[in-house]
């Protein structure tokens, strides 16, 4: 079948540009965000959230609120418990992995800053909100463990008791012979590492509009999330509801990154309002309440070795990371995966065979942590990448040699790296060469030491990283989370000759419908206007995992051309029947069913109208099926890992602490490119994130467990004013798990930025004798550093 | 984020507006441009019963030159000084330091009047009005009167207004052929409010400055004149050891906050003081 697949042809779209079709609708106003619906008989729900770290409700008294105007329901924790079962935020095949119960309202204890206490429905936002300021609680305040550092200690204060300690999850990685090893070394190194907890900032905050049919017993629930049937799953177990009586929407999502693949309890209590009351219940997290409830992310604390021999080989790497995941690991995906891809990652480009690492992760009282866009790459590469740059300066190497020493051979695949993460075929080299050579890198060296004379600092930073993708059920499904790791497409060619591709994986702004279109046309043959996408109703599509952890285009996608091929076959044998031909003789070129090299035949549009409506013309004992469903999973490996490199020119300050990033490199291999112009646009609004959380976001709490900035201009997301230009380019290794070749993208810019821009700030500041090892890099840091303050 | 209930008139005379701020007294707030104010309703930290809206009101956003100043109306927006070749060139130091604030939508709306009657420490005109030696025109029912920017900024969002009292304009005196002015901050991103900002004026004579004023913002509850660092730099040419002795005598006592420790803004302060005062001086 692959012989029939041509991606170079003229006549492709996979490999080009494609605008995105959805962009005009967008750009005129018409995207139809949650908050855009309407529903008649709506209501609107606003929370009391604890104002404390941890404390105890003594009592609370809904009385004057529920006699304000407009409020029609105000329900404490107790009454969304009677309709709403908690939930576990476990994996199974993590082992010892421990979390609570979680009820979406807190019940007798609030356990973060932000948790939700009393939810309040009425006629409009505002009313709800004044209502929510008249509910009168009695609080306990309890000691709140907000230190991860200090949260295992003796005396400390346990978070759930029924634990006994604070400990979530704790994982040990040891292939042996790392002692042996680093006392062989010439070169040791080692250093402790922190990153800051920082979050996603979606553009359109997360939404749910939950409407219950009593007389169907069903919920229909336009939902602003990535996974829309994870969330069918979900809401049907915890609400006590039939599976195929939970109608899952989402249409326009705005930014997701992985903060809307969780179940938040303030979600989950509007749909339980809605079955409480019959009628439609609309949240929307407003800017204050996101930056108290949305996940957050990262907040590592990594200590490192690193063992190497004269010539710079590495011998060794050795990593102790610590992070507190807030009061509750997050159900479904859990709160420990962060840790883990830490442990699975880190040093996962390098030749290496002696590695030692330890994960602990810790209960606190602040927000709870969980998967955002990277999950663990960018401290699994900073902290590699950082070790690699402080070995090759103890042994006086360049940066790059360096990694040219120790990069896995792009002729060694497959393999698997130390940690057991098996790779398919990587190309480190070859994106470590073609980075140099688009950074110029033996330039810029020059033009920083002539800059250095005239007081002008300047440093380079590089960084090799790996990127899971295409993730199999050994991601999720494996520990007992419905997360579909398979995904569907189901495709129709329609009475008017039109395309429908209908398919599990969603589009969150990235582009995801435009790359399903243009492999459907390019598979069937038809003009990419023939195609209309149909994604992110569960009504509608088939049953599928949706888009996180870059998966849409590898898998999404491969079901995409797998059912196009099926569909074709099909369409074929219909037009050998009208032709009176062999179908093997023939072929769809734009939009027309051909005898091969020829244009001989007939339109899409005159088949499907034979079909649909003259089928008295073909043979009475030959039925047309002009509908197709196939499936796609990953089969050979758990994921398929992607690589690349990337390149930062940074300037540093060293009066103030500000570092400038002047500009960023990326050379990424995510096998077969769809669309370069939105793969390019993925890795730069990735390169960005990873920027902000290096340099300006952060969330910050006080010793009470208070979070200081949950405003736009307390919380420093960067904007284009300060980011760099940034250069991408591309290195194509298709895998072979699949005919498409695809790999994922979503995650490369965003895994990498931040240990390329340490490295630079390090290169600069090294001719000061001085180094960063925190994230965000911030002034305080950077002079702290320079022994300035 | 949904601001509490309030009532709203839009007076369309001054004495309407002075008649409702008398009226409501402490309950009323003045909208202006809202940028600031409309956040913090809908923050709920501030909670008005009246909102009297002053954009219909004739003739306070005039920009105008009187004989020995130049007089900004308080309904003056931020673009609008931008873009005013009087205020170019006359008031170099506004030029320049308006271009800091916010973004270009913000600056679209937000005007001279309101930022300095909300007297956000970190703000760039309220400093501008220090180191100019601006007057703040201020009108009630019982009249007009003039406060120096000095003593107009009283601490943190704080001011010399009176209950009932608007903010019509301020009054900048023309500077003289030798003045010189030079204008710096450091914020993180662009537009945002200053970890540390300078504002400062000073007369030319010869190598050597004279009536020195150093407005430095983002580092108290208020504007502040470093006071003792323009003594130093009084009647000196400017060079080096001037320099770093400056900066000995900044008795600045800035906090540390979420987005830099007291020890960096107090460091900052001083690198900003050396690259203002040698731009102030070429």
């Amino acid at each position: 079948m692959s012989g029939e697949l041509d991606f170079e042809g003229p006549a492709s779209y996979v490999g080009r540009s494609v605008s995105r079709p959805n962009a005009r609708r967008l750009a005129e106003g018409r995207g139809q965000y949650v908050d855009d619906i309407v529903l008649p008989r709506m209501l609107h729900v606003a929370f009391v959230r604890s104002p404390h770290a941890h404390a105890r409700i003594l009592s609370i008294d809904t009385s004057r609120a529920e006699r304000m105007p407009g409020v029609r329901r105000v329900a404490t924790g107790a009454d969304i418990a009677r309709i709403c079962k908690p939930y576990v935020g476990v994996l199974t095949h993590l082992a010892g992995m421990r979390s609570p119960p979680q009820h979406p309202l807190a019940l007798e204890v609030a356990r973060w800053q932000g948790e939700p206490v009393v939810a309040v429905a009425a006629e409009s936002r505002a009313e709800a909100e004044d209502a929510c300021e008249a509910v009168e609680i009695a609080w306990q305040e309890l000691p709140a463990a907000l230190d991860a550092e200090r949260a295992l200690e003796p005396g400390a204060t346990v978070i759930h008791a029924e634990f006994g300690d604070n400990l979530c999850f704790r994982r040990v990685v040891d292939t042996g012979g790392v002692d042996e090893a680093f006392a062989g070394a010439a070169a040791v190194v080692e250093d402790t590492l922190s990153f800051g907890r920082h979050t996603g900032v979606t553009l359109e905050p997360r939404s749910m509009l939950a409407d219950y049919n009593a007389a169907e017993e069903s919920l229909t629930a336009y939902h602003s999330g990535q996974s829309p049937h994870m969330m069918q799953a979900i809401l049907a177990s915890r609400l006590g509801l039939d599976e195929h009586r939970v109608r899952i929407v989402c249409r326009d999502v705005g930014g997701s990154f992985g903060i809307k693949i969780h179940i938040y309890g303030d979600e989950m209590a509007a749909c339980a309002l809605s079955i409480m009351l019959r009628r439609p219940v609309k949240f929307v997290a407003d800017r204050h309440e996101s930056f108290l409830s949305d996940i957050h992310a990262r907040d590592h604390r990594v200590r490192a070795r690193l063992a190497a021999d004269r010539e710079g080989n590495v011998l060794a790497l050795e990593i102790d990371d610590l992070t507190g995941v807030g009061p509750y690991s997050m159900y479904p995906r859990s709160s420990a995966v962060e840790c883990n891809q830490v442990l699975g990652l880190t040093g996962g480009p390098y030749r290496h065979k002696r590695y030692r690492a330890t994960g602990t992760v810790v209960f606190q009282n602040k927000n709870p942590m969980s998967q955002y866009r990277a999950v663990g790459h960018p401290i699994a590469t900073a902290v590699a990448e950082h070790m690699i740059d402080r070995a090759a300066r103890a042994l006086a190497l360049d940066p790059a040699d360096m990694r040219r020493r120790n990069l896995i051979p792009d002729d060694a695949y497959p393999c698997q790296s130390p940690s057991g993460m098996r790779f398919e075929q990587l190309s480190h080299h070859a994106c470590l060469e073609k980075l140099v050579a688009l950074m110029d890198y033996p330039r810029l060296r020059a033009g920083q030491a002539a800059l250095r004379a005239q007081g002008v600092h300047r440093g380079i930073g590089l960084a090799s990283f790996i990127e899971v993708t295409n993730p199999s059920p050994m991601f999720y499904g494996v520990g007992g989370a419905r997360i579909a790791a398979q995904d569907g497409c189901t495709m129709r060619l329609d009475a008017s000759g039109a395309i429908i591709a209908a398919t599990g994986v969603t589009e969150q702004g990235q582009g995801t419908e435009t790359m399903i279109a243009q492999i459907a046309a390019t598979v069937l043959g038809v003009q990419m206007s023939c195609v209309k996408v149909l994604t992110g109703d569960t009504d509608k599509v088939p049953y599928g995992g949706g888009t996180w952890a870059s998966r849409a285009a590898g898998i999404g996608g491969e079901a995409v051309l797998q059912a196009g091929l099926a569909l074709k076959k099909n369409i074929l044998e219909v037009g050998a029947r009208i032709l009176k031909t062999d179908a093997g003789s023939l072929d769809i070129a734009d939009g027309r069913v051909v005898k091969r090299g020829t244009s001989e035949g007939l339109s899409l549009t005159e088949l499907a109208r034979i079909v649909y409506y003259r089928g008295n013309e073909l043979p009475a004992d030959f039925q047309p099926e002009l509908v197709v469903t196939r499936h796609y999973r990953v089969k050979d490996y758990p994921f398929v890992f992607t690589n690349g490199a990337q390149g930062c020119l940074a300037e540093i300050d060293p009066e103030t602490g500000f570092v400038r990033v002047l500009k960023m490199w990326c050379v990424d291999d995510c096998g077969r490119v769809i669309n370069p112009k939105l793969v390019e646009e993925q890795i730069r609004g990735g390169i960005v994130q990873g920027l902000g959380g290096a340099l300006t976001e952060h969330c910050r709490y006080d010793e009470r467990g208070q979070l200081l900035n949950c405003t736009m201009a307390d919380y420093l997301v960067p904007m284009a004013g300060e980011m760099p230009d940034i250069e991408v380019a591309h290195i194509q290794t298709p895998t072979r798990t699949s005919l498409l070749g695809a790999k994922g993208a979503g995650e490369a810019g965003t895994g990498g930025a931040p240990g390329a821009l340490m490295n630079a700030v390090n290169d600069a500041l090294a001719a000061f004798g001085a180094r960063v090892t925190s994230q965000p890099i911030t002034p305080d840091v950077v002079l702290a550093a320079l022994g300035k303050i | 984020m949904k601001a509490p209930r309030f009532a709203y008139a839009r007076p369309a005379t001054l004495e309407g507006a002075l008649a409702l701020l008398a009226a409501h007294g402490e309950e009323a707030r003045v909208l202006a441009g809202g940028q600031s104010l409309v956040a913090m309703l809908n923050l709920r930290v501030a909670a008005p019963r009246v909102l009297v809206d002053i954009n219909r009101v004739p003739g306070l956003g005039e920009v105008a030159l009187g004989e020995s100043c130049v007089r900004i109306g308080a309904l003056a927006r931020h673009a609008e000084l931008e873009r005013s070749e009087l205020v170019a060139r006359h008031l170099p130091l506004l030029a320049r330091a308006v271009r800091h604030i916010a973004h270009p939508a913000i600056r679209n709306r937000g005007t001279f009047g309101g930022s300095c009657a909300l007297a956000d420490p970190a703000a760039e005109l309220p400093a501008c009005a220090l180191a100019l030696g601006a007057k703040l025109v201020l009108r009630g029912a019982r009249g007009e009167r003039r406060v120096a920017a000095g003593e107009f900024f009283r601490g943190l969002y704080e001011t010399a207004l009176e209950a009932g009292e608007l903010l019509v304009a301020a009054e900048f005196p023309l500077p003289g052929p030798a003045s010189a002015s030079a204008f710096g901050e450091l914020a993180r991103r662009h537009g945002d409010y200053a970890l540390v900002g300078l504002a400062a004026y000073a007369q030319r004579d010869g190598p050597a400055l004279r009536d020195v004023r150093l407005a430095f913002f983002g580092v108290a509850d208020r504007p502040v004149l470093a006071a003792r660092a323009a003594a130093v730099l009084e009647g000196r040419r400017v060079d080096e050891a001037t320099l770093a002795r400056a900066v000995a005598a900044l008795d600045l006592e800035p906090r540390g906050d979420l987005h830099a420790s007291a020890a960096t803004r107090r460091r900052l302060a001083g690198v900003l003081l050396e690259r203002v005062v040698k731009e102030l001086a070429q």
